[in-house]
C-alpha cells in the first residue's frame, strides 16, 4: 500500500526531498560555495525532470482527495521542465545573492503547493495547494532584498492574492451550502445550474481569473513583474500561470460541466477583454518587463479562447499551448534576465543595436519572440492556431475573428522589439555579454523547444490521447 | 518526382550557408543552391509535361502525403497542378536573378541570403501544398524574412514600410485564417459523423451549403487578395516595394503578390458557387485598382514607387481575370501572374543596378543613361516596354488573354469593366514611355554620371535570365498556355 502511495506521490515527494536536503545543508553546513550549491541544484532537478517521465497508473489516494493521471503527470513535467529552465537562466543572478538557498527553498515550495493543487480532487486540498505556492510567491516577489520596488512588488502581489483568496474561499463556502460537499465529483452531481450556484461559481471564477491575470482582475501583473527580480517574474509568468491554467481547465470541463452554458459565455466575453486589453497596453509600453508582462496577459486571453472550445480539443489545444509557451516566453524572459543581471538595463530602448555586439542573444530573442506573436514555423504559430481551431469548433466566429485580428495587433509591439534590437543603433550598446554554461544550456533547450515541438507532429497527437474525453 | 525537394534544397543551402564562414563562400553557397532550384523546376516542368502528354489525367501530379497532425486530420500533402509548376518556374527564375543581383551585398551578407533562401523555400511550400493547413504555414512563414530584410537592409523609411507590410499581411493572414476554420468545420469526411479536414480534395468533394460559402469565401478572398494588392488593402505595396532592398522588392513583387493571386484562384476554384456570387465585387475592385494604380504611377516621381503603383495595376489584371471566371480568363490571370513576376523583377533589378550607381531614384535627375551604361539601360526598357504590353514580350499575351477572357462572360457591365480595363493600357503607355525617354534617352543630365560604369557579370546575368524567360514567353506563349490548362 506505501508503494502505491509512494508511486503515485513521486513527484510531490521528489520536490519535497530536495527542499529538506536543501534545509539540511543550511543547517548543517557551517560554509558552501554558492555556485557549487546551485551546480547541485540544478542538476537535482534535471534529475527530477526525468524521474518524471517513468510511466505510473492512474489512481486516487486518501477517498478521492488526490488523484493522478497521464495528463496530470504530464502537466507536473511542464512545470518540472518550466522550473528547471528558470533555475538555470536564475544562475548568474543567484551567484553573488547572499540567499541563494533560501531561494531555491521557496521556489521549491511553491512548486510543491502547486502539484497538489493540480491533483486534488477535492477543494480543500486545492486551496491548500494554492496557498502552500502564494505564500511563498510573495516572498519570492520581493527577493532583491535591497531593491525598493521588489519589496513593493511584494506587498502589492500579497494583497491581491489575499483578496482573490478572499472571493475563492467565499465562493468555495457557498458552493458548499449549495452542494453538500466539497468533493469534485460530488459537487458536479449536485450542479443544477441555479442562480444560487452560479453566483459561487463566479466567485470561484473571480479567484481564479486573479491568479491567471484575466482582465478585469489583471491590474496587479504589471506591477508585480515590473518590481520583481526577473527569474521570479518568469516563474510568476510561466509556472504559476501554467498551473493555475492546468487546474482551472479541469475544474472547468469535470466539476462545472453541468453549467457549461453559462460559463461558455463568461469565458468568451472575458477572453476578448482579456486579448483587447493585453494587447493595447502592451502598445505602449517601454520597460520590457513590463512589455511582457502585458503581453502575458494578452497570452492569458488567447488561452481562454481555446477553452471555450469542446472538452476535448480545448483540453489539449492548452496543454499544448502552455508547454510551448514554456519555452518561448522563458526564452525570451531568459535574455532579459542575462541582460539585466549583467548590466542592470530593463528598458526597450537599451536593447538598440544588441544584434551588432550579442548575434546570439538577439536570436533567441527574435524567434522567442516570433513564437509568441505565432508565425511559423516557431511552435507559437502552432499553438495559436490549435487554441482558436479548438475555440471555433463551437461555431462562434464573431469571436474568432476579434482573436485573430487581436493576434495581428500583437504583432505589432512584438515587432517592434525586433526593430530596435536589429534595426536602430545607439552610441553604447550592451557590450557584449559572456554567457555562462547553465543559462546557455537553458537557452539550447528553449530553441529547440521552440523550433522543433510544433514541427513534430506527434507531441500534439499525444497530448490530444491524454486529454479530458467527454 | 519528390516535390519535398522544392522544401528541402532550399532550407538546406540556407542551413550551409549558415554555418560557412565569409560572405564570398555565402554567396557562392546560395548561387549554386538557387541554381539547382531552377534546374529541379525545369526538370519538373519536362516531367509533368510528359505525364500529361502520356494522357495522365489525375487532377495533382507527383502527390505526397505524410500524417502530420493525425488527430485533427492534418496532413503533409503536396502535388502540382499546370497552375503550380508554372509558379514553381517563376519562382526558381526570379530567385537566380534576386541572389545575382544580390552579388555585392556587404554588411549582414550571410543573413541575408539566408533569409532570402528562407523566403524562397516558404514560396515553393506554398504552391505545392494541398492541405489548405500547410499552405497557411507557409504563407506565414514569409513573414520573418520579408520583415528583416526590409527593415535591416531597406532604404529610406525602412522601419515604417517593414512594420507596415508585416502588419498588413498579417491582417490578411488573419482573415485567411477564420476562412480556414470555416472551411474545415463544414468539410465532413465519409458523410455524418466523419471528421474534418484542411485537405483541398475533401473540401472540394464535400459539397458546402451556399450559405458556408458565402460566408467564408470573403475571408478568405480578402485575406488572399491583401498579399495581391486588392484594392483598398494596396497601401502596403508602394511603402514595402519601394524601401526594400532590390533583391527583395524584388521577391516581394515578383513572387510575393503571387501568392495572393494564387490562394485567390484556388479559393474561386474551391468555391464557384460563391465565387460566381461575389464576381461583380470583385470585378469592380478590380477595375478600381487597374484604373487607380495607373493614374497613380503617373504622379510618381521616383522609379521604385513608379513600378510599386504599376504593380498594383497589373495585379489588378490578374484579380480580373479571377472575378470574371471563364476558363480562358483564368487563365489569362497565371500568366498574369507570371509575366508581371519576370518583368516586375525585372524592373526592380534595373531600378536597382541605377539606384547603386547613381545614388538618385528620382526622374527628374536622371538622364542620358543610355550613353554610359547600355546594358543596364536596355534592360530597363526592355521591362517598360513588356509592362506596355509590347507584342513578342510576354505582357501582351497575359493581358490579351485576360482582356479575351473577360469579354466572354456575357453582361454589358463586364464588357464595360473589360473595357476600363483595356483603357488603362493606353495610361500604362503613357507613364512608361515617359520614364523611360527622361531616364534612359536624351543628354546625360548629370555631368557626374559621365564616370559610372555598366552592369558588372552577376548583373548581366541576372538580366539574362529573366529577359530570356520574358522572350520565351512572349515568342512562345503555347507551351505555358497547355501547361497551365492541363
Amino acid at each position: 500500500m506505501w508503494t502505491g502511495i509512494i508511486l503515485s506521490l513521486r513527484q510531490e515527494l521528489a520536490i519535497t526531498v530536495i527542499i529538506f536536503l536543501l534545509l539540511f545543508i543550511k543547517i548543517g553546513a557551517r560554509e558552501y560555495r554558492t555556485e557549487s550549491l546551485l551546480r547541485l541544484v540544478n542538476a537535482l532537478l534535471a534529475v527530477n525532470l526525468v524521474l518524471g517521465f517513468f510511466p505510473v497508473s492512474d489512481s486516487v489516494l486518501f477517498s478521492g482527495m488526490f488523484h493522478t493521471n497521464g495528463m496530470i503527470v504530464l502537466e507536473k513535467n511542464i512545470l518540472n521542465l518550466g522550473t528547471l529552465i528558470v533555475s538555470l537562466l536564475a544562475y548568474d543572478w543567484l551567484k553573488d545573492h547572499p540567499q541563494a538557498l533560501e531561494f531555491y527553498v521557496l521556489l521549491l515550495a511553491t512548486l510543491t503547493g502547486f502539484f497538489f493543487m493540480i491533483s486534488s480532487g477535492h477543494l480543500l486540498l486545492f486551496y491548500l495547494g494554492l496557498e502552500l505556492s502564494t505564500i511563498p510567491l510573495t516572498a519570492l516577489s520581493s527577493f532583491d532584498l535591497e531593491k525598493r520596488r521588489s519589496s513593493e512588488a511584494g506587498m502589492k502581489f500579497i494583497i491581491s492574492s489575499a483578496f482573490s483568496s478572499a472571493l475563492l474561499l467565499f465562493g468555495i463556502s457557498l458552493l458548499y451550502g449549495a452542494t453538500g460537499t466539497l468533493g469534485f465529483d460530488a459537487i458536479a452531481r449536485h450542479l443544477d445550474g441555479s442562480a444560487f450556484q452560479l453566483f459561487a461559481f463566479i466567485l470561484i471564477l473571480s479567484g481564479f481569473a486573479f491568479k491567471i491575470s484575466v482582465v478585469p482582475f489583471h491590474l496587479w501583473t504589471a506591477d508585480v513583474y515590473e518590481g520583481s527580480p526577473v527569474s521570479v517574474t518568469a516563474y510568476l509568468s510561466v509556472i504559476s500561470k501554467g498551473a493555475v491554467f492546468f487546474i482551472f481547465v479541469q475544474t472547468l470541463y469535470t466539476v462545472f460541466r453541468p453549467m457549461a452554458d453559462s460559463w461558455y459565455r463568461i469565458v468568451v466575453l472575458l477572453s476578448v477583454l482579456t486579448m483587447l486589453t493585453g494587447n493595447l497596453f502592451a502598445l505602449r509600453q517601454s520597460n520590457f518587463k513590463r512589455l511582457l508582462a502585458f503581453s502575458s496577459i494578452a497570452q492569458s486571453g488567447f488561452i481562454l479562447a481555446g477553452i471555450t472550445g469542446s472538452s476535448r480539443s480545448g483540453d489539449a489545444s492548452v496543454i499544448y499551448f502552455i508547454l510551448i509557451y514554456v519555452f518561448s516566453n522563458l526564452g525570451a524572459f531568459g535574455v532579459v534576465s542575462l541582460v539585466s543581471a549583467a548590466t542592470g538595463k530593463e528598458e526597450i530602448d537599451d536593447y538598440k543595436g544588441l544584434y551588432s555586439t550579442n548575434p546570439l542573444l538577439s536570436w533567441v530573442m527574435a524567434i522567442s519572440l516570433f513564437s509568441l506573436a505565432g508565425i511559423p514555423p516557431t511552435a507559437g504559430f502552432f499553438g495559436k492556431f490549435f487554441l482558436l481551431m479548438a475555440g471555433a469548433g463551437k461555431g462562434n466566429y464573431t469571436f474568432i475573428v476579434i482573436a485573430a485580428l487581436n493576434m495581428v495587433i500583437s504583432l505589432y509591439y512584438y515587432l517592434r522589439v525586433i526593430k530596435v534590437i536589429f534595426m536602430e543603433t545607439q552610441p553604447q550598446p550592451i557590450a557584449r555579454l559572456k554567457i555562462p554554461l547553465m543559462p546557455n544550456i537553458a537557452f539550447i533547450l528553449c530553441l529547440v523547444g521552440t523550433l522543433v515541438t510544433g514541427l513534430i507532429g506527434w507531441v500534439y497527437d499525444y497530448i490530444y490521447s491524454l486529454s479530458i474525453g467527454l | 518526382m519528390n516535390l519535398s525537394l522544392f522544401i528541402v534544397v532550399p532550407i538546406l543551402t540556407a542551413i550551409i550557408a549558415l554555418l560557412s564562414p565569409g560572405v564570398a563562400t555565402v554567396r557562392r553557397i546560395s548561387l549554386s543552391g538557387v541554381t539547382v532550384q531552377l534546374l529541379l523546376s525545369i526538370v519538373l516542368t519536362v516531367l509533368y509535361m510528359r505525364r500529361r502528354a502520356a494522357g495522365d489525367l489525375t487532377p495533382m501530379l507527383f502527390q505526397d502525403r505524410h500524417s502530420w497532425f493525425s488527430v485533427l486530420h492534418i496532413d503533409y500533402h503536396i502535388g502540382v497542378d499546370g497552375i503550380s509548376v508554372a509558379m514553381i518556374l517563376l519562382t526558381a527564375f526570379v530567385m537566380l536573378a534576386a541572389v545575382l543581383v544580390s552579388w555585392r551585398i556587404v554588411s549582414m551578407g550571410k543573413e541575408f541570403f539566408v533569409l532570402l533562401l528562407v523566403l524562397s523555400a516558404g514560396a515553393y511550400g506554398f504552391f505545392i501544398s494541398l492541405d489548405l493547413f500547410t499552405l497557411f504555414f507557409f504563407l506565414e512563414v514569409s513573414v520573418i524574412p520579408k520583415f528583416l530584410l526590409i527593415g535591416v537592409w531597406g532604404s529610406g523609411r525602412k522601419e515604417y514600410s517593414a512594420m507596415k507590410l508585416a502588419l498588413m499581411l498579417m491582417g490578411g493572414s488573419a482573415l485567411v485564417f477564420v476562412g480556414l476554420l470555416g472551411l474545415y468545420y463544414h468539410t465532413a469526411v465519409f458523410g455524418h459523423g466523419g471528421w474534418h479536414s484542411f485537405d483541398l480534395a475533401d473540401v472540394a468533394s464535400t459539397h458546402l451549403p451556399l450559405a458556408v460559402q458565402r460566408t467564408f469565401f470573403p475571408f478568405l478572398f480578402i485575406g488572399f487578395g491583401i498579399f495581391t494588392a486588392l484594392f483598398p488593402f494596396h497601401t502596403w505595396v508602394p511603402d514595402g516595394h519601394s524601401s526594400a532592398p532590390t533583391a527583395g522588392s524584388m521577391f516581394l513583387a515578383g513572387i510575393s503578390m503571387k501568392l495572393g493571386g494564387y490562394g485567390c484562384i484556388r479559393m474561386a476554384l474551391l468555391m464557384p458557387e460563391a465565387a460566381r456570387a461575389y464576381s461583380p465585387y470583385i470585378v469592380t475592385l478590380a477595375v478600381i485598382a487597374i484604373v487607380y494604380g495607373a493614374l497613380a504611377t503617373m504622379m510618381q516621381k521616383d522609379l521604385k514607387y513608379i513600378n510599386a503603383y504599376s504593380s498594383i495595376s497589373h495585379c489588378g489584371f490578374i484579380l480580373l481575370g479571377i472575378g470574371m471566371l471563364t476558363s480562358t480568363a483564368i487563365r489569362g490571370a497565371v500568366l498574369q501572374m507570371i509575366s508581371h513576376g519576370l518583368m516586375t523583377a525585372l524592373f526592380f533589378a534595373a531600378i536597382g543596378m541605377i539606384y547603386d550607381r547613381t545614388h538618385t531614384r528620382a526622374v527628374e535627375k536622371l538622364g542620358g543613361l543610355l550613353k554610359v551604361m547600355p546594358f543596364i539601360s536596355t534592360v530597363f526598357v526592355v521591362a517598360g516596354l513588356c509592362s506596355l504590353g509590347l507584342p513578342g514580350l510576354s505582357g501582351f499575351v497575359a493581358e490579351a488573354t485576360v482582356f479575351m477572357g473577360s469579354w466572354e462572360r456575357p453582361g454589358g457591365a463586364y464588357h464595360l469593366a473589360t473595357i476600363l480595363a483595356c483603357a488603362s493600357i493606353v495610361i500604362t503607355a503613357v507613364y512608361i514611355l515617359r520614364a523611360t525617354g527622361q531616364v534612359v534617352m536624351g543628354p546625360l543630365k548629370d555631368p557626374q554620371h559621365n564616370v559610372l560604369t555598366d552592369a558588372t557579370w552577376n548583373e548581366r546575368l541576372a538580366g539574362i535570365v529573366l529577359i530570356s524567360g520574358i522572350i520565351a514567353m512572349g515568342v512562345a506563349p503555347f507551351w505555358l498556355n497547355e501547361l497551365i490548362a492541363k
